[in-house]
């Protein structure tokens, strides 16, 4: 009996879970659940990316309109920040490899602090939707220069491309906000010496998720800021 | 999961890549290729996706199973817009009354 | 010969049921078994709450012109009904209750990939119904559940948001079950478990979690982006604002078609492991079944359209949704031989779960052969839109999917509790039902040739008959459901004690004592075998 607990609590110190039989199978098993995981996510954008591409199709100039007033300085700008937040995350991870606690923790607040610039632009960005009045439903009412590029395609259907702007950045944020709290629970968790090379699992799979919020702003962009081009 | 550490000096050359195509299609945004400013930045945005999945998130690294479920998620993605998208493009094949056409002009302004 | 008597109170061995007491150690632990029990008494709640909806349904369609409750009421009834137990019944049925406690024992592993992602499954299945619960509550939902727009989104004036939410949560629970399976299955199979020895029933849960992980998230967006048109009325779902209630419906059936593989595929892999059993033969044309199970699941991505014919959908998309559909009814077809195949020459015995087997057999051909009716798009115009296709769904999901339930909580109740029930009863049990389900859903298929709409709470009266013969079976199926309630229940104190293999059967769960310790396993086996050894066994005198 005390051989069970004695491997039991060798188990536990390893990081190694009951029901797996090595800490291979179980890096092997997280690593294709978070896939998994991610796949779902890929779905899950996708119904929205194909609503967007029917819409698009059928309302083009509308959706160039609206595309238009997207400040494209701020959108390729918070590209950049979230690409660097990329690299920093993967860098992280790679500091958990090679067992820098210090670096790892670092990597991991700096990813923290890029992708909360990211935010903050996104914040100012909407914010300006409510100053110009081109917020669907809630606050839709353009005038100027916003309803002269705006009217050309079709009001009612330029509506529908900033439902698609908020509804589709609206879940990105989401799912950055999410991002940033799993983040926080790395940084507390990798200050406290929990991640060894042989372990570190969380940080490999929140990478991944991160990562994955980062290739759904790199079409994002295009799509939303960059529509027709600005000739 | 990788054992094998990937060197400092590729992530960095990832990155300088992935901003590189970033200012790209930035730029070519300004430029009037006519149907092709899709094209080009649908391409771009497919090749930054490559770096981030191959490099960042270690997929070289990875073994068959993570990479056929990678490309079925992706694949998964582009029947749901093929197939929804089919039925919008083939509707006027045939003759449609004009009060089911979607592109009926609103009823209020 | 006596009958039932009290077992001598020996205290029971040590396993995962009397590992621990109390509610803490339930509502908080690991053990795959223990959750799947936690499943098993929440989907029989929520069975009895849309069974409830249905008998209300049905006692208003005695009367041409039903005084049971109004029209409005009669569509929130139609609309929970489907709700409740298509969510909240049938889709995590066979998946959590037999799949979770299976799926490790058969693959020879202490627990899933990852048991806490598991137990929160179930937590957000609660959350979910609870949801959908207070949303019956305050108010109801009257689109039916398939929710179509500009309806659902633009004017109906009911718990369309709630509902949308408890669904959204809900489809969470059933793609952590689908990772949870799909990991397991294959990272932490035993020694000598390559996959061609997996048991069907094991191929058929890894088809269903492709399609729980494919399908689910787009129900997802579907539902957040019908509540949002519900809560702003932007327009994307209505014509009036620009937007197509058509997109509506291709988002929603590209889930909800494959949702009802994910029904049919778990049934079918129970139906597989208690053929082989009760006809002592392995399965005919193995290989085939586990090719055609991923078959199912991935042809049955292509064929969402077939929902849409009428709608005013592409005819060119329409032809294509069609010809697939007729395909993706080949490999269940070649199921269906592979079955026969395997009876024939079997040394068949007729328990309970052979029982349920058969008869699934028998009524999900009915039901599927009445499909290509709904497949060939100039038939569909009549049919479409009454009882007929009533009659084929339920035909699939009730013959089908519950019997298939049945017939797997018949087999594996021994394992599951360590009791056994009294055959006899079981047997009269199935038979009632399959009585009671017939003359309840048969009539339906002659109504809706005939013209009945589906959906209505007021009909001509040239269709009483048909109504009231429906209603009767619908009865009969009642007390045919309530049967196996209370002999399971009685069995769990009075049962007698089940022995590790009371059929006989092949499998690893088999090989682990009734009910199994919580770690499953003394020692993990060592699999040298092919799934279906019987004839094995017989050779060496086991029968």
């Amino acid at each position: 009996m005390s051989d069970a607990h004695a491997e039991q609590a060798a188990h536990e110190h390893i990081g190694l879970k009951h029901q797996f039989e090595n800490l291979d199978q179980q890096q092997d098993a997280d690593t294709l659940g978070i896939w998994l995981f991610l796949v779902t996510e890929i779905m899950f954008f996708g119904g929205a990316f194909a609503a967007y591409a029917i819409f698009r199709w059928l309302y083009f100039a509308a959706f160039e309109g609206g595309s238009h007033i997207l400040d494209i300085r701020l959108g390729a700008a918070n590209t950049v920040v979230l690409l660097g937040s990329s690299l920093t995350m993967a860098l992280s991870v790679r500091s958990a490899q090679t067992g820098n606690r210090r670096a790892l923790v670092i990597f991991l607040i700096l990813t923290m602090i890029l992708g909360g610039v990211f935010l903050g632009v996104k914040a100012y960005e909407y914010n300006q939707k409510f100053v110009e009045h081109i917020v669907p439903s809630l606050d839709w009412a353009p005038e100027g220069k916003v309803l002269a590029e705006l009217a050309p395609g079709g009001l009612e259907h330029a509506q529908l491309y900033f439902f698609f702007y908020f509804a589709m950045t609206g879940l990105h944020a989401i799912h950055m906000i999410i991002g940033m709290g799993l983040l926080l629970w790395l940084v507390l968790r990798g200050r406290r010496g929990d991640f060894t090379p042989s372990y570190f699992a969380p940080v490999e799979v929140i990478g991944l998720y991160w990562h994955f919020v980062d290739i759904v702003w790199i079409f994002l962009f295009p799509l939303l800021y960059l529509i027709g081009g600005r000739y | 999961m990788s054992h094998h550490i990937v060197p400092l000096k590729t992530y960095i050359i990832v990155f300088l890549s992935l901003i590189g195509l970033t200012l790209l299609t930035t730029g070519v945004a300004f430029i009037d290729l006519g149907p092709f400013n899709t094209v080009v930045a649908l391409a771009i945005a497919f090749s930054k996706m490559f770096l981030v999945v191959y490099f960042f998130m270690h997929l070289r690294q990875s073994g068959g199973l993570v990479r056929v479920t990678v490309i079925a998620g992706f694949f998964w993605m582009a029947l749901l817009i093929a197939l929804t998208m089919s039925d919008y493009r083939t509707r006027t094949w045939t003759p449609v009354p004009k009060a089911w056409s979607i592109t009926a002009p609103p009823t209020h302004p | 010969m006596s009958t039932a008597t009290l077992e001598p109170r020996v205290k029971a061995p040590r396993n995962y049921l009397n590992a621990e007491y109390g509610w803490k150690s339930w509502l908080f632990t690991l053990d795959h078994k223990r959750i799947a029990l936690l499943y098993m008494i929440s989907i029989t709640v929520f069975f009895i709450i849309g069974g409830t909806f249905a008998a209300l349904m049905r006692i208003q369609l005695v009367e041409p012109q039903g005084a049971l409750v109004q029209p409005e009421t009669y569509n929130k009834l139609f609309t929970l009904h489907g709700v409740v137990m298509i969510f909240f019944f049938l889709i995590p049925s066979i998946p959590a209750v037999l799949g979770n406690f299976l799926v490790p024992l058969m693959v020879g592993a202490r627990d899933l990939a990852f048991p806490k992602l598991n137990l929160l499954s179930w937590y957000i299945y609660i959350v979910g119904g609870i949801f959908t619960l207070y949303a019956a509550i305050a108010g109801g939902v009257d689109t039916g559940w398939t929710f179509y727009t500009p309806y659902s989104s633009t004017y109906s004036n009911t718990q369309v948001t709630a509902v949308a939410v408890g669904v959204f949560i809900t489809g969470f629970s059933s793609i952590l079950t689908g990772l949870n399976f799909i990991v397991t299955i294959h990272k932490m199979r035993a020694p000598g478990l390559t996959w061609f020895r997996l048991p069907l029933f094991i191929w058929a849960m890894y088809a269903t979690s492709l399609i729980m992980i494919l399908g689910t998230p787009v129900l997802a967006i579907t539902v957040f982006l019908l509540a949002l048109e519900h809560l702003f009325h932007v327009g994307i779902f209505s014509p009036a604002l620009g937007g197509d209630p058509l997109l509506f419906q291709h988002l929603f059936w590209f889930y909800s078609h494959p949702a009802v593989y994910i029904m049919i595929l778990p049934a079918m892999g129970v139906v597989s492991e208690i053929i082989a059993c009760f006809s002592r033969k392995r399965i005919f044309g193995y290989k085939i079944v586990c090719f055609s199970s991923v078959a199912i699941a991935v042809l049955g991505f292509l064929v969402w359209g077939h929902h849409m014919f009428v709608t005013g959908q592409s005819v060119y998309a329409g032809l294509i949704f069609s010809l697939l559909s007729f395909l993706v009814a080949i490999p269940s077809a070649i199921k269906v031989f592979n079955w026969t195949s395997t009876l024939y020459k079997g040394s068949i015995s007729y328990e309970a779960p052979m029982l349920y087997a058969l008869g699934f057999i028998g009524l999900f051909t009915m039901g599927g052969l009445t499909g290509l009716f709904l497949a060939s798009l100039a038939t569909d115009v009549h049919l479409n839109g009454t009882y007929f296709i009533v009659a084929h769904f339920h035909y699939i999901m009730v013959g089908g999917a519950v019997m298939g339930y049945l017939g797997g909580m018949h087999f594996w109740w021994p394992k599951i509790s360590g009791r056994k029930y009294p055959n006899g009863w079981a047997a009269l049990a199935a038979v009632i039902i399959f009585v009671g389900f017939n003359l309840t859903f048969f009539p339906q298929f002659i109504m809706g040739y005939l013209g009945m709409p589906r959906r209505y709470a007021f009909y001509p009266s040239e269709f009483q008959v048909l109504n009231v013969m429906s209603t009767a079976g619908a009865s009969i199926l009642g007390v045919g459901y309530l049967i196996p309630l209370i002999y399971f229940i009685w069995s769990m104190r009075y049962g007698p004690v089940a022995e590790s293999n009371p059929w006989g059967a092949t499998g690893l769960e088999w090989q682990t004592p009734s009910p199994p310790p919580t770690e499953n396993f003394a020692e993990i086996p060592v699999v040298t075998q092919e799934a279906y050894a019987y004839s094995a066994e017989e050779a060496e005198g086991h029968v």
